[in-house]
This record gives structure tokens, sequence and C-alpha cells, in this order.
């Protein structure tokens, strides 16, 4: 037998492989389909409970025993919440302002550094990955309080700008990460064109580089959004005026605020979908680039 | 080439002196706090070893200590077993297939803290809707109080809720896995007349070992430093039996104020994470040899 037969033979027999294995699969597709549903479902419901406990009118949210759905459609819960303390506003745009600020320090340092590691010979380059990579192993709670005495000392506490940096230093390792292997990637033909054409290290990275990497660039922005947005230690510890505080702070804060003798059950809710929305909206709008960039990222 | 290295060198400066900066130099302030008696208020006084030795016969600290491995051994295999039959469920690309991968992965991308407080209210025994649905299908005739009073219930608790937000992560890094071994492998398998497990067990799952290390060790480190969870579903509670090692490291640090000792703790456990991550590497390296 030639091999070309044999091949052809394999490729014959996968090929009523393959159609017994969808017939199989036919047989049991009512059951994939009702495992697949099933998991859908519980992975949604307590986002969906939640999502509707905070539009029960104040007395539905304490009512007892609880209700699953609500009767009425209210946004008092909202309202409470839009007047807490200084204003959701106010807290939101400290969220805001923090995470947008996380994401420029993590691209500005990660895409040069992600450049040198994936794409110079740079001696010792292993060990400046390591070392880049170190907070990665240390509990950040345990650097808060010499990172707080830091901050004292310039000025950074209560600020935006202290609590980014904070968010930064815990986000780094994953984004450097991603950014070294999905340089690592691009195909080097890509760049010894550019480099033929007599552009220089700068242009190759904006022109051929920063393109090929969109993938990895939202990646890394979406990540360090998330983490920002949601970090609720740190923020915790840093900021001191209540003028400075975050979303997830002034929630936790919320879970102790008393309405009808108990926790404020329906603000909490709304203000647990109000730090959802951002997070599943910004997922689902680019998933497509965020999933091929972990593939790219942390597959290598 | 020699200028080449140091255009290179120079677009590492950045990030080398932000971690210089913001971690190597607190963490090396660290280490100098942990020989130091230090509350704060008072400076701080050099008592060489002491909080190590303090730490060693600190039984709350190993309570903790231990409490956070058991943990990590209880939810790190559930994540990985899960997360891999999930991947194995959803890894075709068919509609149903896409929208449940997307949908699995949603609790992962919001906060930690977000859908402890979630968790936290459906496990709620008045207000919550998890003992009220089990008392309407009859299972239990009395809520059920999930958290904070039984130390073992709160556990499984927590570990429920943690699953859910994060066996997302674990399926889609399998996916990715399984989806890029070449469709060849498959066939030659098949010729073989290997059923559906046979070819799980011995082709797939050895072909897809190095993200499943990777995953488990992203999972250890992550449960091995547990904080947010714990500190919003039971607050240690019951008598800090659910404390985890780096609740017990916050609790010192800053309520207590003892910064000397919470440093030296801080540093205890840096060590044992540094140890997993070593040996994890090693399995990683033997592995693609």
């Amino acid at each position: 037998m030639s091999v070309q037969t044999v091949e052809s033979t394999a490729r014959e027999v996968s090929r009523t492989g393959g159609r017994a294995g969808r017939l199989f699969a036919g047989r049991n597709r009512y059951l994939t389909a009702a495992v697949c549903l099933a998991l859908s479902t519980i992975m949604v419901l307590p986002i969906l409970v939640s999502v509707l406990a905070s539009l029960k009118t104040t007395a539905e949210a304490a009512a007892v025993p609880p209700t699953y759905f609500p009767s009425t459609i209210s946004l008092d819960s909202y309202a409470r919440l839009w007047t807490y303390q200084a204003g959701l506003l106010h807290y939101v745009g400290n969220s805001l302002g923090t995470a947008l600020l996380t994401i420029a320090l993590a691209l500005g340092l990660t895409i040069p550094a992600g450049y040198a590691l994936g794409r110079f010979p740079i001696p010792g380059k292993e060990l400046f990955f390591v070392f880049l990579l170190m907070a990665l192993i240390i509990p950040y709670q345990a650097l808060l309080t010499p990172m707080f005495l830091m901050f004292v000392q310039l000025k950074l506490t209560n600020t935006i700008v202290g609590l980014a940096i904070l968010h930064t230093t815990i986000q780094l390792p994953f984004s450097l990460y991603i950014m070294r292997n999905s340089f690592e990637a691009v195909p080097n033909e890509l760049e010894e064109a550019a480099l033929i054409d007599g552009g220089g290290p700068w242009q190759v990275l904006t022109k051929v580089f920063l393109p090929a990497l969109t993938p990895a660039i939202v990646t890394v922005a979406l990540f360090a959004f998330i983490t920002s947005w949601n970090e609720l230690l740190g923020s915790l510890v840093i900021n001191s005026k209540e003028s400075a505080f975050t979303l997830p702070v002034i929630l936790a804060a919320a879970r102790t605020e008393t309405s009808l003798g108990g926790t404020d059950w329906g603000m909490l809710q709304a203000g647990v979908t109000i730090s959802i929305i951002p997070c599943i909206g910004v997922y689902l709008l680019l998933q497509k680039y965020y999933v091929s960039g972990l593939l790219s990222g942390a597959l290598k | 080439m020699r200028r080449y290295k140091l255009i290179g060198f120079l677009y590492l400066t950045p990030a080398l002196l932000f971690v210089l900066v913001f971690t190597a130099y607190p963490f090396a302030q660290m280490v100098w706090v942990s020989f130091n008696s230090w509350s704060l208020i008072t400076p701080p006084r050099f008592i060489g070893l002491d909080n190590y030795t303090r730490a060693f016969n600190d039984r709350q600290f190993w309570v903790s200590l231990t409490y956070s491995l058991k943990y990590t051994v209880l939810i790190t295999p559930i994540l990985m077993v899960g997360g891999y039959l999930i991947a194995l469920l959803v890894v075709q690309n068919t509609a149903l297939r896409r929208l449940t991968r997307t949908i699995v992965f949603v609790p992962f991308v919001i906060g930690l803290g977000v859908s402890s407080l979630l968790w936290y209210w459906l496990f709620n025994p008045t207000f919550g809707l998890i003992d009220k649905f089990l008392l309407d299908i009859g299972l239990i005739s009395k809520p059920i109080i999930w958290l904070g009073t039984n130390a073992d219930m709160s556990t499984w608790a927590i570990i429920a809720s943690i699953v859910w937000k994060v066996i997302g992560f674990g399926m889609l890094m399998f996916v990715t896995a399984i989806q890029s071994i070449p469709t060849e492998v498959n066939e030659a398998t098949m010729v073989d007349g290997a059923s559906h497990w046979q070819r799980t067990l011995r082709v797939t799952l050895p072909l897809t070992r190095r993200t499943v290390l990777l995953v488990t060790l992203i999972s250890v480190i992550g449960s091995l430093l547990a904080f947010d969870q714990f500190y919003i579903m039971t607050a240690g509670q019951p008598f800090n039996q659910t404390a985890t090692a780096v609740f017990y490291v916050y609790l010192n640090s800053f309520p207590y104020l003892r910064l000397g000792y919470g440093a030296a703790l801080s540093v205890i456990i840096a060590a044992i994470v540094l140890a997993f991550t070593i040996v994890q590497l090693i399995l990683t390296r033997r592995s693609t040899v």
C-alpha cells in the first residue's frame, strides 16, 4: 500500500469517523443544548435577580420573605444612590478618572517594555522580565502600608494619580506578559520590510507593531479598566477624604447604611448594577479583540 | 548592534523605573519594617527576628495560613476539572456553544468586591433568594445561615460564589488551547478507533498540559492570596476561623496597627507563594521537553 493510499484511507476513515461522531453528537445534541442552557442560566441568574432587585420599591426591597421579581418597577433605589453622600456622579467620576489614568499608565509602560523585551537583543533580558513580574508574588495588600507612607510624602494620598499608580502596579505583570508575547508573535518579515524602508525603531513601533497589536492593546486596556474600576482595599487605605472615594468604597459603605431598620438592600443592588454595567458592556463590545489578545498573549 | 541594544534598553527604562519605585522599593521597605516593632505612633524600633519567631508561635497565624491552604486545596480541583469539562462542552464553534462561552465568562469581568456583595445578599437568610428558593421547593424547612456562623458552611458558600465568578477564565484558556491542537492529531487517533473519552484523556489533555499548569498556577496564587471575598462575606467569622492569611495580615497592619508584625507575615506569605511558583515553573519546563 502506497503512502498516498494510506493517507486517503485514513482521511476516508476519519470522515466516516467524523460522520459517526456527528451521528453520536446528533443523539446527544439535545443533551448538550440542555447542559449549555442550564449552565448559561446559572451564570446569568445571580446578576439578573440583582438587577431586578434594584428596580423594586423601597418597601419591597426590604420585604420578608423576599420576592423573586419586582411587582412594580421603581427607581427609588437609584434615586437614593444618586444623592447618597456626595452624590453618585462624584464617585463614578473618581472611579472613571482613576480607571482611565490606569489604562494610560499600563499601556504607556508596557507597550515600550513589551517592544524592548520582545524585539531587542538586550543582555540579561529574562532577568529584567522576572524583575518586572515581581508584583505577581507579593500580595499587594502587604505593600499598601509602605505605599501609603510613600504617598503621604509625595502628597499623592486622596488623589486620582496616587490610586492609579497603585492600580497600575497590580495590573503591570499581566499586561507586560500579554504585551511581550504579542510583540514576539508578530512575524519578522513585517519588521524587516519596514527597516529596509529606512524606518527607525520608533517608526517601526508606530507603523508596524501598533496596528498589529490592537487585540493585545484592547486586552490590556480592558483588564486595566476592570481591575481599577473594581478595586476596593487600596482605595480604602490610600484615600481618607470622602471626596476622593471611589464607587466600590461607597458601595461597601452602603452595605452598612440602613433603611427600614436593616441594610438598604435596594440601594446596594442599585450600586451593584451600576458597577457591573460598564464591565459587561465593554466586555461584550470588545470581545472579538479581547479573546484573540488573550490567545496571542497567554498561550505562547 | 550596540546602539540597537541601547535603544532597546531605553524602551525598557520607564517600566523598570516604575517597578523599582512603586514595587521593589516598598517591598524592600516592608522587609526592613519586618525587623522592627512599629505602630505608626511610636518610631520604629529594631528587634531583629522577633516578629518572625512571634509569627511561628502565633496560633491564629497558623490557623489563617492553614485555612488559606485548605481553601486553595478545595477550590483548585473544582476550578480545573470544572473549567476543563465546560471547555470540552463548548469547544466547537457552533452558535449555541459560542454564546455559552460568552455567558460563562461574564462573571469574570465583574469585580470581586461587587460579586461578593451580590452573593452576600443571595446567601442572606432573611433577604436572600437562595434560602427563599430552597424553602419554596421544600428542600429545607427553615432558613440556613450560610455565612459567618459555621466555618465549613461559610467556606463552601464562598467557594460556590468564587467558582461562579472565575470558572470562565479557565474555560476560555482551555478552549483556546484545545482549539490550537492540529486537526491531524485528532484524525489520527480517530483512525485508531479511540473513543471520545479515550481521546480526551490520552491526546487532548496531554497536549494542553502547559495551559493546564499555567491556569493552575494562576488559580493557586489567587486562592492563597484570597482576601476580598472573605472580607466582605464573613469578615473572618466565626471566631476568625475563616480569616485567610492575607486577611490576618490586613488585621495586623491596619486595624491593630502592628506594622512590623504585619510586614513579617507578608514576607512569609510572599515566600510561600514564591515556593509554589518555582515548583510550578519546574513542572511546566519539564512538560515542554
